[in-house]
């Protein structure tokens, strides 16, 4: 079955005339473990709170599981494990009372998982939330949103703040679930070594408009550098279909070039330079180019006290 | 399990083809035998941390290759080596390496007799044997 779990259409959402969210239209099939990327501030959780029916969408719509978000009835919603972002958790509950107190809003629960998570992240049950640490907090928000085995998990920035050990344990976590129940997971992440590893696909947010869904190798595919040896100077570069970013080195022209085709191949013959090359790039290259402030550069800083 | 498969995240090469090159010099070497189990997918990609549709690609792409089969019950199990590529792509694939490596050497002061004791060096690192099907 390749049904669409999670579909979007025109999602929008404005926050007091600014968007958060434009125009959003992807599907997430069910079974995949699904990135969500993008920089601070451009519309990741927004999303998620919308997805989840936590806030109303400006206009456009989404679905769940089939369902209008801003309708999910309980019983459609007991199948969904929601992770906001930050780990939050009453202090004063210890993990088994925590566990009593979510295990009554639902039907299914299975304990076994629960305390298996515990363990895995070392936490004893009569442990009080507030004398936890972050990565085992984060351990405890992952079992109570593990235990009910959802069919959907919308993880909201999992790793945020943990160590790479709490990290490791949570991404094996994620390719465990995956095992059992046709489980889709939709995490949002900053760390691209993490979405390399476990998504199947990404979705790219920037400045609240979805710059690309697609698979983790097709994102990696579409992104290619170029690097242009010349003789002397580099000319100035005509325009060129799908240019991201392009780099000046001496008498050396970086390009990186997003779905580049037989055009821009014969558009790059044009400028006459000695050598072309194409060199490989890996996924935080690719992302960096893709999310960067677009034409000519030499520099970061050359944007610094820049006013825009 | 002779088959010791690692990867590393955040480089130029994806995953997946990590996971076949890695195959495919294990079979190479000799370090992995024809008929040896490989790994299932869900192990390995528990194994590795992965999601296990890197590793199932890994694995079409290796048997396409004819360097890995699946048996009925048996789960998977390396093939009898069998050269798949043409003399002629062989050679394309490894020009550009030597040419690479010549150019390094000899920048670094080495000379061609040195050069070539060292390769010999390394390929018996790599457990190769000497000459090829002895």
């Amino acid at each position: 079955m390749t049904d669409a779990v999670i579909q979007t259409d025109k999602l929008t959402k404005y926050y007091r005339g600014q968007p958060a969210v434009e125009d959003l239209s992807m599907s997430v099939p069910q079974g995949s473990v699904f990135g969500f990327l993008g920089r601070n501030g451009s519309g990741k959780t927004t999303t998620i709170r919308l997805l989840l029916g936590l806030t109303a969408p400006t206009r456009g719509g989404s679905t769940l599981l089939g369902h209008d978000s801003q309708h999910l009835p309980p019983q459609l919603r007991a199948q969904i494990g929601y992770m906001p972002e930050g780990h939050p958790a009453y202090g004063w509950m210890k993990a088994r009372e925590a566990e009593r107190f979510h295990k009554s809003f639902y039907t299914h629960w299975n304990g076994d998982l629960f305390h298996a998570v515990l363990e895995h992240f070392r936490i004893t049950p009569n442990t009080k939330a507030k004398h936890l640490s972050r990565g085992m907090r984060a351990g405890l928000c992952l079992a109570l949103t593990l235990a009910t085995e959802p069919k959907l998990l919308i993880l909201d920035d999992p790793a945020l703040g943990l160590d790479p050990v709490a990290r490791h344990s949570f991404l094996e976590s994620m390719v465990y679930v995956t095992r059992e129940h046709n489980c889709t997971i939709l995490f949002s992440s900053h760390l691209l070594s993490d979405v390399e590893r476990v998504a199947d696909r990404i979705a790219v947010l920037d400045h609240s408009v979805l710059r690309a869904c697609c698979s983790v190798e097709t994102f990696r595919q579409q992104v290619r550098q170029v690097v242009m040896r010349f003789d002397g100077e580099p000319p100035a570069l005509p325009a060129v279909p799908g240019l991201l970013t392009s780099l000046r080195m001496g008498n050396e022209l970086r390009l990186t070039l997003v779905n580049a085709n037989g055009e821009v191949d014969q558009a790059m013959k044009q400028v006459g330079a000695a050598s072309v090359e194409t060199v490989p790039i890996g996924l935080e290259e690719a992302f960096l180019a893709y999310l960067d402030d677009r034409g000519e550069r030499t520099s970061f800083f050359d944007h610094v006290g820049a006013k825009s | 399990m002779a088959l010791r498969i690692k990867i590393q995240t955040g480089c130029d090469t994806p995953i997946y083809r990590q996971i076949v090159d890695q195959v495919h010099l294990a079979a190479a070497t000799g370090t992995a035998k024809p008929g040896e189990a490989v790994p299932s997918i869900r192990g390995l990609a528990e194994q590795l941390v992965v999601n296990p549709n890197t590793v199932a690609k890994a694995y079409a792409e290796l048997r396409n290759e004819g360097l890995i089969e699946s048996q009925q019950g048996r789960g998977m199990t390396l093939c009898d080596r069998r050269e798949v590529l043409t003399d002629s792509e062989r050679m394309r694939r490894v020009r550009p390496l030597l040419s690479d490596l010549a150019k390094q050497a000899v920048m670094l002061g080495f000379n061609a007799q040195e050069l070539s004791r060292m390769l010999k060096d390394e390929c018996k690192a790599l457990g190769q044997r000497p000459s090829k099907g002895a």
